[in-house]
């Protein structure tokens, strides 16, 4: 009973890594760059909706879908501004103008006075609450987050398989000039990208916040979602989301039956794994150049 | 080890290369002699570069196997791992230029020389005598491949802003300072425009005359084909068409087929003239 | 530019290419050897500091700037280094064998970290060596009986028998002997072959194979090279602050390193000493500018990150070669005035092609 327990809670913290993982990867498989800025987006939109939430108090079924848009205006924004002049770059100048953009994010919201520096709550109206199958304990938070996203998942699958902007953004994503010669405008697919990662991100954040409660250091969880883009294959959002709950359940597991300290880095020594074992993780696909 | 009569450099029998479930070569065999330039040609997707890569070990075959007349001896060529491949004689050039393009034109010809380097970490750390020997030594070896090809005033440019045409050049400089006795020339003269063509011919000409080089080389330009190949291999779909000299591969109907098609695949585009004068 | 006419190899070689190198290098020089007497102590502290960044940037720069290998984890090796450095120095060790037994070993921590990246490329070597630099840092932090754990480890400073190192002078001419050494050690070997094969793996893998580079030979070498520097630096490092603790090699100074070399410049020597400037230098510029700015923003913990993160994306977005490039466009400027053409050093523009099959 004990190990369903854990698994429980790992799959309801590997679900918040695959989301961010999932950011991840769409940026990935869209523009081949990678974004060490999800973590941070992340953290933006839990403060996002708390302002929504506490300071203006509008309700919860307001503020979520204001927050997802908000974030959503806001990656499209970032991505205009200073992913956009950069791309052509080689990978590694991306990456560390994403690492920059994540330090942004985290210096200005620390430096809001009062709010920045504090760990605040999030009030969501389903608070408290607890699920009880047997002796099984679900909070309510963990229900919210797996609910959240096993739908999120099925729409981003319907969306990248049946609409044309899913089947645009996959052309975009392999070969650009292609895509440009077939009429497909690259530049604003790029945008789109970004904004539904962050839009995903503040998903994330508002289903996190409730658990880890709101601060300006939530964003480092970002650096766990990174092993579970690894396990499933960078390339993949199945993956991803698969990887995030492999990479919660082994912390979850390693937490209660190993000694102290592993906890940390049970998700890297799983990526090391992986990448010994099967270098391209479980979904990914073969990187090689043909000459 | 099978034995080879003298003369032959490569051989390779029963080739075959499956990548899933394409089969990008199938069955082929070819024997390449000493001191000629044999051609592989045939249409796009023949399967040319990739017997390329099966000599170069980017790929491993299926069935099938290389023996090259190598300087220890004879050797199975698909026993060794790619980066032996130069040090035992055989250089090659990419179709779509492989060049180390954040380096000048002298740092790439330099790199090509890596297999003849005689010094290790320690003494290069603290560039020893004995480095600074291999250095000039190096640089005076590589001079003879620029005064060759004509590269004295892109010495000290970066690839990266080179025009494509002296690109290629540049590449088969690269190739040729690695003194290989096996040159893979991979489709030397696409892009180039008809005075770089001649060029090339020439100088696939000296390689093989003055430098006693033996040459393989994919080519879809006919008359550079005719002008400088001795033995021609023909390919389509993977296959082997035709072999021998370039006049006989040229004139045979499997071969005009394969580039032209069948009179049956082209009649039904041709127009119906009753229409067009009514 | 300056037009060099060469009539012998040796000047191709060489390491001063013409008499202006030798005149303001032989000045640095001089002024590094008359710092002690010329400049106040607090300073000759940052210039220390400025020194041991700049002997871990030189690794850094070798292992990403030229051997086109990204490590996320470079703190890793620098804690190696130092907790060895610290363990040996206190247990009586003089400290030449010490500071050789430091990179030594983060020489070895580096070839095995290295291994995944006879494997795998880009990213996903960035994921292994970000691992691993977790992993390190815990457990330096978990292996309490050597290290001290999370309370930390004095370190003695260096001595040899009854010798010992503790003025800021002496402590200073050290660093300055081994940082001129390592890098007179990675200038001599980036003229010769294995250099040259380092920059061959950066820019194609498959053509280095092709002339005959053993990729994952040297591979391991630029990992074992880079890390032994981080490793003798993170030895300096320790009796410089003199008390460890594994949050100093956390990701944070991982990521601080891969600042120093992009704002430096990638790809050069120049690079790793102007970002060890910055990195040095920046703090202080953010202290003295708290005084002029209102105090919403002047006090605020998040300024710093604030500020770094902002230098980052303007550097990433303008000046991609880094302050050493912009000191090249600035000189060529000047040598060339009034020829200088705006495009002369335009990166070409590449369309984004996927290398993923399937």
């Amino acid at each position: 009973m004990q190990l369903l327990q854990l698994l429980i809670d790992g799959i309801s913290q590997g679900c918040i890594y695959g989301l961010i993982a999932l950011g991840f990867v769409l940026i990935y498989k869209a523009t081949e760059t990678v974004s060490f800025a999800q973590g941070d987006l992340m953290m933006v939109g839990a403060f996002m909706g708390l302002a929504l939430m506490a300071f203006m108090g509008l309700p919860y079924w307001v503020s979520v879908p204001a927050t997802i848009i908000g974030m959503g205006l806001f990656g499209g924004g970032l991505e205009r501004v200073v992913i956009r002049p950069i791309l052509g770059q080689p990978a590694f100048s991306i990456v560390m103008l994403t690492i920059g953009v994540g330090f942004v994010l985290r210096g200005v919201i620390t430096m809001i006075p009062d709010v920045g520096t504090d760990t605040h709550v999030l009030p969501v109206p389903y608070a408290g609450g607890v699920l009880r199958l047997g002796n099984l304990v679900i909070s309510a938070e963990q229900a919210m987050v797996i609910a959240t996203t096993a739908v999120l998942c099925g729409g981003l699958y319907a969306m990248f398989r049946y609409s044309k902007i899913g089947l645009a953004m996959q052309a975009a994503s392999q070969n650009q000039l292609a895509a440009y010669y077939m009429g497909i405008p690259v530049k604003r697919i790029n945008g789109l990208v970004w904004g539904l990662a962050a839009a995903v991100a503040a998903i994330a954040g508002l289903l996190l916040a409730p658990i880890t409660f709101v601060h300006a250091n939530m964003g480092f969880i970002g650096l766990k979602a990174f092993p579970a883009a690894v396990v499933g294959g960078f390339g993949s959002l199945p993956g991803a989301i698969v990887g995030g709950l492999i990479i919660g359940i082994v912390e979850s597991v390693a937490g209660f039956y190993l000694p102290e300290g592993f906890k940390d880095i049970a998700p890297y020594i799983v990526v090391l794994l992986m990448l010994v074992l099967k270098p391209n993780g479980l979904f990914g696909e073969k990187l090689r150049k043909k000459v | 080890m099978m034995t080879m009569s003298e003369n032959i450099l490569l051989s390779a029998k029963n080739l075959s290369v499956r990548f899933g479930g394409v089969l990008a070569v199938n069955n082929v065999s070819f024997d390449v002699k000493r001191g000629e330039v044999f051609t592989l040609i045939g249409p796009n997707g023949a399967g040319k570069t990739t017997v390329f890569n099966l000599i170069s070990r980017i790929y491993t075959p299926t069935t099938g196997s290389i023996d090259f007349a190598g300087p220890k001896g004879m050797l199975r060529l698909t026993d060794q791992p790619a980066h032996q491949i130069a040090s035992l004689g055989i250089a090659r050039t990419f179709q779509n230029i492989e060049l180390f393009e954040h380096a000048t034109v002298l740092q790439n010809l330099l790199i090509g020389r890596h297999t003849h380097r005689r010094t290790g970490l320690w003494s290069e750390m603290f560039f020893t005598g004995k480095t600074r020997a291999a250095e000039i030594e190096a640089r005076e070896k590589v001079e003879h491949v620029i005064e060759l090809l004509d590269l004295q005033h892109h010495r000290e440019s970066m690839v990266a802003g080179l025009p494509y045409g002296v690109r290629k050049v540049v590449e088969l400089a690269r190739a040729l300072c690695t003194e290989p006795q096996l040159l893979l020339l991979d489709e030397p003269s696409s892009g180039l425009n008809v005075e770089e063509t001649d060029d090339m011919a020439f100088w696939i000409t000296d390689i093989k005359n003055e430098l006693g080089i033996t040459v393989l080389m994919v080519e879809h330009d006919m008359s550079l084909v005719s002008k400088v190949s001795d033995r021609v291999l023909a390919m389509s779909m993977g296959e082997e068409l035709a072999s021998g000299t370039p006049a006989q591969v040229q004139a045979d109907p499997g071969v005009i087929e394969a580039y032209l098609g069948s009179v049956d695949d082209v009649s039904s585009l041709r127009r119906n003239n009753r229409k067009a004068t009514a | 530019m300056r037009f060099l006419f060469k009539t012998d190899y040796n000047q191709d070689i060489k390491l001063a290419k013409h008499g202006g190198h030798v005149f303001w290098y032989g000045l640095l020089v001089l002024f590094l050897l008359a710092a002690p007497w010329v400049i106040q102590e607090y300073w000759l502290a940052q210039l220390t500091f400025v020194l041991i960044y700049a002997i871990v940037g030189l690794g850094l720069m070798l292992l990403a700037g030229f051997t086109g290998l990204f490590s996320l984890g470079h703190a890793a090796f620098l804690g190696v280094g130092a907790y060895t450095q610290a363990v040996m120095v206190n247990a009586g060790i003089p400290f030449p064998l010490a500071i050789a037994c430091a990179g030594l070993l983060s020489a070895a921590v580096g070839m095995v970290v290295g291994l995944p990246a006879l494997r795998v490329k880009g990213i996903y070597l960035g994921m292994a060596t970000l691992a691993f630099g977790f992993i390190v840092e815990e457990i330096l932090a978990r292996w309490e009986s050597v290290t001290g754990g999370n309370a930390g480890l004095m370190v003695n400073p260096p001595a040899i028998g009854s010798w010992s190192l503790d003025s800021t002078n002496e402590f200073y001419f050290l660093c300055l002997v081994i940082t001129i050494g390592a890098t007179l050690c990675i200038v001599n070997l980036m003229r010769s072959s294995t250099g040259r094969a380092f920059v061959a793996i950066r820019d194609s893998e498959i053509s280095a194979q092709s002339m005959g580079i053993h990729l994952a030979r040297y591979k391991t070498m630029s990992f074992g090279i880079s890390a032994a520097l981080a490793g003798i630096g993170g030895a300096l490092y320790a009796h410089k602050i003199q008390f460890l603790s594994p949050e100093q090699f956390s990701i944070i100074q991982s990521i601080d390193l891969l600042l120093m070399v992009v704002i430096g410049g990638l790809g050069s020597i120049h690079g790793a000493f102007l970002g060890a400037i910055f990195l040095i230098v920046m703090p202080q510029l953010i202290a003295i500018a708290k005084d002029y700015l209102p105090s919403a923003i002047g006090q605020a913990t998040g300024l710093q990150g604030t500020v770094y993160g902002l230098m980052l994306i303007l550097f990433v977005l303008f000046e991609p070669m880094g302050l050493y490039g912009r000191w090249l466009k600035i000189r060529t400027y000047f040598q060339l005035f009034p020829f200088y053409r705006k495009g002369m050093f335009k990166r070409q523009k590449s369309f984004q092609k996927s290398d993923r099959l399937k």
